[in-house]
């Protein structure tokens, strides 16, 4: 046995869960899918008095598509949403990011609450809800409150959750019209954390112009980075007209990479910016060609 | 030490019932517990894909999992997969025929494996069939002869590893 001991908890409510949090406070650790958090506990990077594991709270669990908006729950596997066809449908990016996540065996109990409280910042699901806007609902025992995406993820693996939240829900916004979307990464060997990937996506009016576009960046900072400066000379322009090198370019000026022994920054920086590009091109010839 | 916790769960078609610490995971419990050595640890920490076993049917890393949280589950190991009158299962005898083993240590876990990804793509393309391995470590075949085990299992023809690319 390798993890430090601890007590067991399995409550079947969020409110449950939140009380018991709330109760031991730095001293309990949620466990979702355990994918990243088990091996922590089994190096004994971390170790917790108590565990309150969420796998027995059915309310955390589902997908639902409301009004312009796909919620989905934190407990929802990243293995469900690879297979969901409101996933699909509805936000194509976030099914076409999820094979990339380690792989099958790790996808059948890893979930995209533990994905995004997690905060890899070379993860990513991370960086589509970063891309997208996406909205997360949090619980504590005073109620239950949204964050935006980009006041959620604060540091490397630090959140804008407290001891007592848990995350309990994401909401992804539905685009509409003609739009495409697009994951590309590089990683050392397939399903490896990636040195540095992009998701992007793209709206065009019917005049072929960018109406919206999105540009998540992985791997290139401390959290998932959106590249706003790049999206904003899109804006307006015919696809035809873009030089796409360039606003990949632009979007990896923005970044400050890590320094690693997988990769340097400026190999990070050279090679996002290719990515950023690639993510591009297909998310605007899928949008083209519907 | 900690409290143990009582865990029932259903292993190979048999209930166990046992006590146990909340931090032994599955791995161990089936090992430990179960006296089933077939489910095999190479690194504990969720890499290498030796301790693969199936819950309610999903593969799953038993390294990564607390027995505790196998609660009311149907676990089925390399034991379980494994015909009870000493003949092998369909995807053990690709692996014997085309060579997918040598010292045999990860087998167990690319066996199980692999039989939930038959199970979920029949027909699979060699493309699927490696994104499908890619879970799974190996220190000594070099990959081909496993490759060549599924499709083998899937009803593929045999083809020679030295002609795989
Ligand atoms: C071999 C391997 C390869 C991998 N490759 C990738 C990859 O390429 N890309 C990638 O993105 N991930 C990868 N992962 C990580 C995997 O995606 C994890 O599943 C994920 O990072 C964490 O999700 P989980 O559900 O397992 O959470 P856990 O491991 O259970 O928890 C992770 C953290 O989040 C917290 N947490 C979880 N859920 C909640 C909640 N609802 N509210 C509050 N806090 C919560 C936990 O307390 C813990 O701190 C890999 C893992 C392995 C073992
Ligand atoms: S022992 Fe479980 S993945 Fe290596
Ligand atoms: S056969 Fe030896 S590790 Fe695979």
């Amino acid at each position: 046995m390798k993890p430090a001991p601890f007590e067991y908890h399995a409550p079947e409510r969020v409110a449950d869960a939140a009380v018991l949090l709330n109760q031991f406070g730095d001293e309990a650790k949620v466990l979702a899918g355990g994918q990243s958090l088990v091996p922590i506990m089994a190096l004994r990077l971390a170790r917790f008095e108590h565990v309150v594991d969420l796998n027995r709270v059915d309310e955390l669990r589902g997908i639902e598509r409301t009004n312009g908006t796909v919620r989905i729950g934190a407990m929802t596997r990243q293995a469900d949403i690879e297979r969901d066809p409101t996933v699909a449908d509805a936000v194509p990016l976030l099914a076409k990011a999820t094979p990339f996540i380690g792989h099958f065996q790790i996808r059948n109990r890893g979930t995209i609450g533990g994905s995004l409280a997690h905060a890899d910042p070379a993860a990513e699901y991370p960086a589509v809800a970063v891309a997208l806007d996406a909205e997360f609902e949090v619980t504590n025992p005073g109620g239950t409150r949204a964050v935006p995406a980009d006041e959620f993820f604060v540091s490397t693996f630090m959140t804008a959750l407290d001891t007592d939240d848990v995350l309990s829900a994401v909401r992804f916004p539905v685009w509409n019209g003609r739009r495409g979307f697009a994951v590309e990464e590089v990683a050392r060997r397939f399903g490896d954390f990636a040195l540095t990937g992009a998701v992007c996506g793209v709206e065009l009016g019917d005049d072929d112009k960018v109406a919206r576009s999105a540009i998540g960046m992985f791997g290139m900072g401390s959290t998932p980075l959106r590249a706003t400066e790049a999206e904003a000379a899109m804006a307006g322009i015919s696809v035809t007209g873009l030089d796409l090198e360039e606003v990949g370019r632009a979007a990896a000026a923005q970044t400050d990479p890590p320094d690693d022994i997988h990769a340097s920054a400026a190999y990070r920086r050279s090679v996002g910016a290719v990515v950023v590009a690639r993510a591009l091109r297909r998310a605007i010839e899928e949008a083209r060609n519907g | 030490m900690a409290d143990a916790v009582p865990v029932v769960m259903t292993v190979n078609g048999q209930s166990r019932k046992a006590q146990v610490e909340a931090r032994k995971t599955l791995a161990d419990f089936l090992r430990e517990d179960c006296g089933l050595t077939g489910t095999h640890l190479g690194c504990e920490h969720g890499v290498c894909g030796a301790c693969t076993v199936l819950v309610d049917g999903d593969a799953v890393r038993a390294c990564l999992l607390f027995a505790v949280q196998a609660e009311g589950a149907a676990v089925t190991t390399i034991e379980g997969l494994t015909p009870g009158d000493g003949t092998l299962s369909p995807v053990q005898e690709a692996f014997r025929e085309a060579h997918g083993l040598q010292c045999g240590f990860c087998t167990p876990g690319f066996v199980v494996s692999v039989t939930a990804f038959l199970r979920d793509h029949p027909n699979p393309t060699d493309d699927e069939i490696r994104e499908g391995l890619s879970g799974n470590l190996c220190r000594c075949t070099g990959y081909q002869g496993i490759v060549n085990a599924v499709r083998l299992a899937a009803g593929e023809n045999l083809t020679p590893a030295s002609t795989i690319v």
